[in-house]
């Protein structure tokens, strides 16, 4: 059972109002989650102490800073199981990560003509790439639909198996849904069909247990800053033969093993993928955030958010004109997106404000989710490891105070 | 605050006085945001002088984009048309009475978009009407 009252004690803006009595009650993790004293710690002690640039030094800073990053490596590969730091290819986020492949990987094997399978569900950064690589390249597309349960219509999956595509793309969670998609199976199908797979784990890793060797994922892709950790760094996992087979993505230093004027030959794995002076603070808070999550267990994190939003999904069904999207508890992570009955998703979340209640408005960068629901826009409210029943209390009243407000 | 937003934004958007669309016309516009949904519609009726001698507006959206665009359609009522043209972002704060923070200034310069787009005769509204 995770302490939450100690638990939020180290998180220093749970301690904030938003106004002289109005505590903040954060429900936006989704969006980006707060970061514990020990992350922060961790980042500030790197600037005080060891702060250098890494790779090339021999000095004594230089090589802290240097083992530093290559640890923070090492315990983000332990964290998703993965068998070799090398394995791990930092990024600035999920997007630049999903873009990597796109770039990298896509551009030396897909041809005009080969067919990517994503997902209704997705969010914006699996869409955008594989857009502008069509119209580049003329692959073609196609989306496992979402039933009106939100989850994702297998038997239309396997139908669009039978078309032969080279990639499958697809969110492991939903970031409007909370739909926890069948990963294992998904990736099954999609091997057995020929295909190799890309999960797009920015909401799974920091709410879930991953095994990528037991998913058996091809890519896989998160971003720091949704599991305690600092925005800036992300993280694209890839099995090594593909890894080693694909060109550079961004080229420049570091990435090289030797350049002449007109020639370079690039560098082996991980380094390969990484130009230029890195975020060396971020790798650290990227580290201190694997640390502290491990030290919690994700286990009981998975557990405790279940246990939240069960409870939500309860009082929210209760409020009149209140319509959750998406699965039941059991096929759900902690993110509600709803909507009021007469009132704009923006207006909701400007009410809830005003009461130090933090959700998000909008379409999520979900654009066509929504608009296959028919709706411009939700509110969201989502629960991380910090969030507790009577912060759940309080949007449900905060939501019955908007309704009076518009009544 | 809290009672500002109440009495100017929820009133207007619960009981708009300029509802509705003027046929026939002498301008109309519409555009729409569509990371929200909001969208708005204005019609405009002028005398040969270049008067504004009527206006509506038709929508829908959220509270805060639907009041201004119902209190922007009355305060031009009986303006010349070219004083219209120079309305701009402080026009519309000062109108609401109210902070707003970037993505809700959003939805408060939608109908000032419109407007100018429309008596602009432009073939489309941009941010850059509402800077």
């Amino acid at each position: 059972m995770l302490n939450v009252k100690e638990i939020r004690k180290e998180f220093p803006i749970l301690q904030r109002e938003i106004k002289p009595g109005t505590p903040l009650v954060y429900l936006d993790s989704t969006a980006t989650s707060q970061k514990p004293f020990a992350v922060i710690k961790a980042m500030d002690d790197y600037y005080r102490l060891s702060n250098a640039n890494i790779h090339r030094g021999v000095h004594t800073l230089a090589e802290e800073a240097t083992a530093m990053y290559e640890q923070a490596r090492v315990k983000i590969a332990k964290f998703i199981n993965a068998e070799s730091a090398h394995q791990i290819i930092y990024t600035r986020n999920t997007t630049e990560s999903i873009n990597l492949v796109a770039y990298s990987w896509a551009r030396a094997n897909l041809r005009s003509g080969d067919l990517v399978i994503l997902t209704e569900m997705e969010h914006h950064s699996n869409l955008v790439p594989w857009h502008i690589l069509q119209a580049e390249r003329g692959i073609e597309l196609d989306f496992i639909p979402v039933t009106e349960d939100g989850l994702l219509d297998m038997d239309a999956y396997k139908a669009l198996l039978g078309r032969g595509p080279k990639l499958v793309s697809f969110a492991h969670m939903s970031n409007v849904l909370g739909t926890i998609n069948p990963a294992a199976q998904i990736i099954r199908l999609a091997h057995e069909a020929g295909a190799v797979t890309l999960v797009d784990a920015a909401q799974s890793v920091p709410h879930l247990k991953i095994d990528v060797q037991s998913l058996d994922a091809d890519f896989l892709a998160f971003s720091a800053h949704k599991m305690c950790g600092p925005t800036g760094i992300g993280a694209l996992y890839g099995k090594i033969e593909l890894l080693e087979a694909m060109p550079p993505f961004l080229g420049g230093g570091d990435m090289i093993r030797e350049v002449h004027l007109r020639s370079f030959r690039p560098n082996s794995l991980p380094y390969k993928f990484e130009a230029g002076t890195p975020a060396i603070a971020e790798s650290v808070g990227f580290g201190a955030a694997v640390d502290y999550l491990s030290a919690l267990g994700m286990g009981q994190i998975a557990a405790h958010e279940h246990e939240i939003t069960e409870y939500a999904l309860e009082r929210l069904e209760e409020v009149p004109g209140v319509k959750v999207f998406g699965p039941s508890a059991e096929h759900k992570g902690g993110v509600t997106a709803f909507t009021l009955d007469g009132v704009h998703p923006h207006d909701v979340a400007q009410i809830l404000d005003k009461d130090g209640i933090a959700v998000r408005a909008g379409h999520h960068c979900a654009q066509p989710l929504h608009e296959k629901f028919g709706i411009p826009a939700t509110s969201r409210a989502s629960f991380y490891l910090y969030n507790t029943k009577e912060e759940v209390d309080l949007l449900i009243n905060g939501i019955y105070k908007v309704k009076e407000l518009f009544g | 605050m809290d009672d500002l937003y109440r009495e100017v934004i929820i009133e207007h958007y619960k009981n708009p006085g300029y509802r509705g669309r003027l046929d026939p016309h002498d301008i109309q516009f519409a555009d729409n945001n569509p990371l929200c949904g909001d969208h708005i519609e204005i019609s405009l009726r002028t005398d040969e002088s270049g008067t504004i001698t009527d206006a509506r507006f038709n929508g829908h959206g959220c509270a805060i984009s639907q009041a201004s665009a119902d209190l922007l359609v009355e305060s031009i009522i009986g303006k010349p048309v070219e004083e219209v043209k120079q309305l701009n972002k402080q026009y519309i704060l000062d109108m609401l009475g109210i902070d707003l923070g970037p993505v809700r200034l959003k939805c408060a310069l939608l109908s000032l978009k419109v407007l100018k787009a429309g008596v602009y005769g432009l073939g489309e509204a941009s941010d850059s009407l509402v800077e």
